[in-house]
């Protein structure tokens, strides 16, 4: 019956047959999700660029050339300023004076305040990319015989200004520098407090508490069940707790600041610290696990304490792992509207933070507010900014590989 | 040597004395009624088939079952005449003093050096750092081969070399005696050899106890033997404790001679 070897090891069983289309089957699914995966992302890619880059037409209420025959960011303060005043009446130019230092206040922002006031330049229309690339001449039609007086222009909604002016009632002109820096502290405050606290919770409950007991038991629980409850709760455990009862501290007002609500970057951070607190600590927790017993052992073999374990064993294998917990954990913070708003991130705010006691807006709530405006160009300052809190994300994500890689290499 | 006929010496001779000891985890009963009296500066062995206590017991002489939940110890331990379980004896002080080699080599993810020098440092060493390291790197018969890469992983070593730093590093605590729990056994038969001369090499200095597997390398490498099995209950008793020369050709207890013989086991 069998004739060699050739019919004993042949792969032409129909057996075999059967296997490896099984097989490549499975493996088409697979990677049939990933694909799927990978477009969406693309995507959600080509969609916010799409609306951050595109022709605009624009009608200057006063045409710059008419101010000045040279560009305006060649004119010195003085004669901005006499710009303003000629141009102005006499009330607007008080307020300008009585809102901004206009003797101190740098150039640039000088030179945007003429374009706001005098300029004021309008964006009738804008475009997203790819109709601007495909349909260039007939906009370029359009623009001709329904605003005469109007410049045609490419324009990049993530541009210098829009990164390094701040907020502004008027899409044109305004920016996000004041929610870059507000996202920038909140996210500073909220690392500084969760990281110590996640990373110490994770090492007793990982050390020290003894798992047969109920109450470890039950605050392990509930630290799991907590990494999945919606964030707006936990705006509105910041909202009673941080804003309301703890507001003598929040506002600043126990250290000598006058003026300020509870209504804080120090709040929102807070705020914040509680929410990915549940995730950083399961993330640490499952890397400390990860360090193998071994380890301790021969560390408490030589005669170390417990405490001389953690410190120079067990934290140095686990930093890794906790690192990348974190990236995560703050990932998700950053991006985070709901809570802020509840606790009452500003939306319309000119003013940089300068401290932990002071009002701030976010990236996220800008977006958010943006995206909520009826005026097209506000979506395309939205598109922008989601640009930037992406950058952002993906700059802190970077840095905190950097970190980790280092860390496992020692 | 000439004390070989009598293993019952008067008493304070002995290294370490485990008296009516029972273990438990939880509520099982994992050793019954252990009496082992280990004799200073010789190498003792615990055999047994798996399962019979031989490395809880072994744990049990420098606190390492503390970390096992549940585990407990009744009866005692004595240590310099005192019961290394009593109330007030710091656990930490008894693990200095009684050092530990592992089943698997566990050498930290840190260079040579600092392997060695860690534990020396974390228990006050104030004398010169690099020439403790090169003292117990060559009682561990290392020196010569990683004494120009004492700054590498310690990772990068192979399974025997790593092994001999797991010795030198508790060497370096400067303990009294030294735990072995199955040293050898993910070792090949070369690497598993130069540990033996090593361990012949410290038993002039040191009491060491070691608990193997593999009956040949402890009639090889052992002065005394002690022989445990497993009750009907499952617990571990001990069978029989002399010399290793004497257990090893005239058993007394049948069971003894069963499981040398590869009748049982």
């Amino acid at each position: 019956m069998i004739n060699g070897h050739e019919t004993l090891l042949s792969s032409q069983t129909p057996e075999m047959t059967r296997r490896n289309r099984s097989a490549s089957l499975w493996q088409a699914i697979f990677f049939g999700a990933i694909v799927i995966g990978i477009i969406m992302l693309m995507v959600l890619l080509a969609t916010i660029v799409n609306q951050a880059f595109g022709l605009v037409i624009i009608v200057d209420k006063v045409p710059a050339a008419a101010l000045s025959d040279r560009p305006l960011e060649e004119l010195s303060r003085e004669e901005l300023t006499t710009i303003l005043q000629n141009r102005l009446s006499k009330n607007r130019f008080k307020t300008i004076q009585r809102d901004h230092a206009i003797e101190t206040m740098p150039l640039s922002d000088l030179v945007n305040l003429v374009i706001d006031n005098v300029v004021q330049p309008q964006v009738k229309k804008s475009y997203p990319l790819l109709q601007s690339i495909l349909n260039r001449s007939e906009i370029l039609e359009l623009a001709k015989s329904d605003y005469p007086d109007a410049r045609v222009e490419f324009r990049s909604w993530l541009n210098r200004r829009f990164l390094t002016s701040t907020m502004s009632p008027r899409p044109e002109t305004a920016g996000v520098r004041t929610a870059i820096m507000g996202s920038a502290l909140l996210i500073l405050i909220t690392i500084v407090v969760a990281f110590p606290l996640g990373v110490g919770a994770a090492i007793y409950l990982e050390e020290y508490a003894d798992s047969r007991r109920w109450i470890n038991r039950v605050i392990q629980t509930n630290i799991d069940n907590l990494a999945g409850v919606p964030s707006i709760i936990y705006g509105i455990l910041g909202l009673a707790i941080f804003v309301r009862a703890l507001e003598p501290l929040t506002s600043g007002a126990a250290f000598g600041v006058v003026g300020q609500n509870g209504r804080t970057v120090l709040s929102a951070g807070l705020t914040m610290a509680l929410l990915i607190l549940p995730i950083l600590i399961i993330n640490a927790q499952e890397a400390i696990r990860a360090v193998p017993n071994s380890l301790r052992q021969a560390s408490y073999g030589l005669g170390a304490t417990k405490w001389q374990t953690i410190w120079f064993h067990v934290l140095p294998v686990a930093l890794p792992g906790i690192l990348t917990g974190t990236i995560l954990a703050v990932s998700r913070a950053i991006g985070e509207t709901a809570p802020l708003i509840i606790v009452g991130a500003s939306t319309l705010i000119m003013k940089d933070p300068d401290g932990v006691f002071s009002s701030f807006t976010a990236l996220p709530i800008q977006i958010y507010n943006w995206t909520t405006r009826p005026q097209d160009t506000f979506r395309n300052i939205a598109a922008a900014a989601i640009l930037v809190l992406l950058a952002l994300l993906l700059s802190l994500n970077a840095a905190a590989i950097l970190l980790r890689n280092r860390f496992s290499r020692q | 040597m000439e004390n070989q006929m009598n293993h019952q010496p008067q008493d304070g001779q002995f290294a370490i004395q485990a008296s009516h000891m029972d273990i438990y985890y939880g509520n099982f009963r994992a050793v019954k009624d252990c009496s082992l009296e280990v004799l200073p500066r010789k190498i003792t062995a615990i055999i047994g088939p798996s399962g019979c206590g031989k490395s809880t017991v072994l744990r049990a002489f420098n606190r390492m079952n503390d970390f096992i939940p549940g585990c407990r110890v009744e009866g005692g331990i004595l240590f310099h005449g005192q019961n290394i379980y009593a109330p007030d004896v710091d656990p930490v002080q008894v693990r200095k003093l009684i050092g530990m080699v592992f089943q698997k080599p566990n050498p930290f993810p840190k260079s040579i050096y600092e392997n060695v020098a860690w534990g020396a440092r974390i228990n006050g060493y104030t004398g010169n750092m690099d020439d403790l390291v090169e003292e117990t790197l060559v009682k561990a018969a290392l020196w010569d081969e990683v004494k120009d890469n004492l700054k590498k992983s310690a990772l990068a070593l192979s399974g025997g070399q790593q092994q001999r730093l797991c010795i030198a590093r508790a060497l370096a605590v400067k303990p009294e005696i030294i735990l072995m729990d199955e040293p050898c056994s993910a070792l090949d038969p070369i690497a598993t050899l130069k540990i033996e001369d090593l361990m012949r090499e410290l038993s002039s200095n040191y009491t060491i106890i070691i608990v193997t597997h593999n009956m040949q390398q402890a009639a090889r490498a052992s002065d005394y033997t002690a022989f445990f099995t497993m009750d009907p209950d499952r617990s571990g008793i001990m069978v029989e404790y002399g010399e290793t020369s004497q257990l090893f050709t005239r058993p007394r207890d049948q069971r003894t001679e069963d499981y040398i013989t590869g009748r049982f086991g």
